[in-house]
Order: structure tokens, then sequence, then C-alpha cells
């Protein structure tokens, strides 16, 4: 089980909700994925034209946990907003915080995201801080009370895989509380090397809705995930320098 | 009366008189929606003995697709 907060969950699966090709799609993905968390972002309404589907009338939402995030906020203030905001709809009161210090690398601004995770926490939200591979600042916001800690395997969207393993193995072994590794994920093994090392979950979203086939796609990470769980329980074998036969090496029928 | 919708100056019929007749207007009554009014986000629960009058700033968000 995956805890957050107070918050139980089977599958170990974040999926973000942008850039599907289309909603049709984008529902198919999210069945498949098996995921019980959907992240999403707050934006204005366009009222001019207010018969415009939304995103969410295609989806069962009351089947899944909704976790907005505070994309587009670059201050702790403006971070905040959004969660309330957000909460405010009734709908939600997880929380990722994502305060964004650089528009190129997309990287999180670290003493931003802890302010703005320091004030939801007093607000009452379960907080998720979506923060760099900084092991320090993970221990800090986890310090602060924050419900999980998800550090990124390396920018947002860019699909590179996990930059850092020695960072992100630190981070997982000091916490105490759920790491979900968030942003960068490209392919299945990626996710299943961040579960294999321990990691309680992966939020991931690009990966899934720019592929080919994004439906496909969404089941492969749904099987990496899971294999990369229980390979981290089943344990992986010391590696050796060199080779060691698994066939015996007694009673050879040649002389 | 004139209000300030999403940053846009809009003219509204003077029949409209809370936040909730002003959802209706928009017809936006079926959908997520939340509303921050004057910068003071309102829960849903309180759009319906909310006044909006004239000159106020209204600010009416929604969830999109983001990871």
């Amino acid at each position: 089980m995956l805890k957050i907060g107070e918050y139980e969950f089977t599958s170990r699966l974040l999926l973000g909700t942008g850039k599907y090709p289309n909603f049709i799609i984008q529902k198919e993905a999210v069945d498949v994925s098996g995921t019980e968390i959907l992240t999403f972002s707050v934006r204005r309404m366009n009222i001019f034209e207010a018969s415009q589907p939304n995103f969410l009338e295609n989806l069962d939402v009351a089947k899944y946990t909704l976790l907005p995030n505070t994309a587009g906020a670059k201050t702790a203030e403006e971070a905040v907003r959004i969660a309330k905001l957000a909460k405010a709809s009734g709908l939600c009161d997880m929380i990722k915080v994502e305060v964004i210090g650089c528009q190129k690398t997309l990287l999180p601004d670290p003493v931003e995201t802890l302010k703005a995770s320091e004030e939801l926490l007093k607000e009452g939200f379960t907080v998720l801080p979506y923060t760099s591979d900084d092991v320090l600042l993970a221990r800090r916001l986890e310090e602060l009370g924050c419900h999980a800690i998800m550090p990124g395997a390396s920018p947002i969207g860019s699909g590179q895989g996990i930059i850092n393993p020695l960072n992100l193995s630190f981070i997982i072994e000091q916490a105490s509380v759920p790491v979900i590794v968030d942003a960068g994920i490209g392919t299945p093994s990626d996710a299943a090397v961040a579960m294999e090392m321990g990691a309680a979950g992966v939020l991931l979203n690009t990966a899934v809705s720019g592929a080919k086939d994004p439906v496909k796609m969404a089941e492969a990470m749904k099987l990496a995930v899971e294999a990369g769980k229980l390979g981290f329980e089943a344990g992986r074998i010391p590696k050796k320098r060199y080779a060691t036969a698994s066939s015996p090496l007694e009673g050879m029928s040649i002389s | 009366m004139n209000l300030t919708v999403n940053g846009e100056q809009v003219v509204i019929p003077n029949t409209v008189k809370t936040v909730a007749e002003l959802l209706q207007h928009f017809e936006l009554n079926q959908k997520v929606v939340i509303v921050e009014r004057n910068a003071e986000i309102l829960e849903k629960a309180k759009h319906t003995d909310t006044q909006v009058s004239h000159g106020d700033k209204i600010e009416l968000v929604h969830f999109v697709g983001g990871g």
C-alpha cells in the first residue's frame, strides 16, 4: 500500500493529464494505467467559450484522488493561492507544490518551495512538494511535515530518466515518508529503475501523453512500476566482477 | 453593471445579484468552477449568498490537464 497522509493507494503510478492527443485517448490511457491519482493544473477559464469540454467531464472523477499542482507559480505566495483555489472546488485537499525558478530548465525554486510547503501544511493541506534531487532540501521538506517528497529524475518533460541516481538513493534512504520520483521519466525502464531503488511511486505525464501510442505506454508504465517494486522487495543480487556459473560444474558426461 | 472578469471588462445585466447567478449568466453552473471575488476565494457553498456588485474583480478558474 502507498500511504500519503491519510490516503491509501494500491497503484504506485501517479499520472499527469497534460498534452494528450485528445480526451478519448487520455481516458483510455488513464484507465489502462491503473492509476488512482491524477495530477492537473489550475487556470483561468475562457468565459467566452464556456461550452468547451473540460478533461474532467470525460473521467469518472469519483474514482480518482485528485492531485492539483501549483504549476505556473514562481513564488510561494502564488503557489499558496493556486492551492487554495484548487481546494475551494471541494474536490481535493492534496497539493503538488511546484514553484518553478527557471523557465529554461523548469527546475524548482528550493526556497520558495520550502516556504509554500510550510504555509500549506499550516493550512491543513496534504502536501507533496516537487523538488530537485537535493538531499538536504528533501530532508528539510520532510522535517516540515510534508506527506511525501517528490524529487525530479531529470528536468520536466525531458525524458532523460534518472540522471542522479546517487542523490536519489540518499533521498530514499533517509526518508520516512514516501518518495515519489516525479518528472523526467522517459521509458518504462526508467520507471522500473526508480522503483527498484526503493521509490514509493512514480509520477509521470509526457512519457505517456507524448508517446506514439499513449495507451500502450500507459500499460507499459503500469507494468514497469509493478515490476520495479517487486524487484526491490525481492532484493537484487550483489554485482560481482567475474562470472559465477549458474550450471553445476560437476557430473559432466564428457571425459 | 460593469465587472472585471478574468481581466476583461464585461457588462452584466443588473438582474445578476449573486455569484451563483453570475455563473448561470456565463452558463458555467454545471461546470467545476472556482470563484475568487476581489481577491477572496469562495467555497462553492458560498456562491448563492455572495453578492456581486459594480466594479468587482472576479476570477473564474477551473482545472486543465497538467502534470
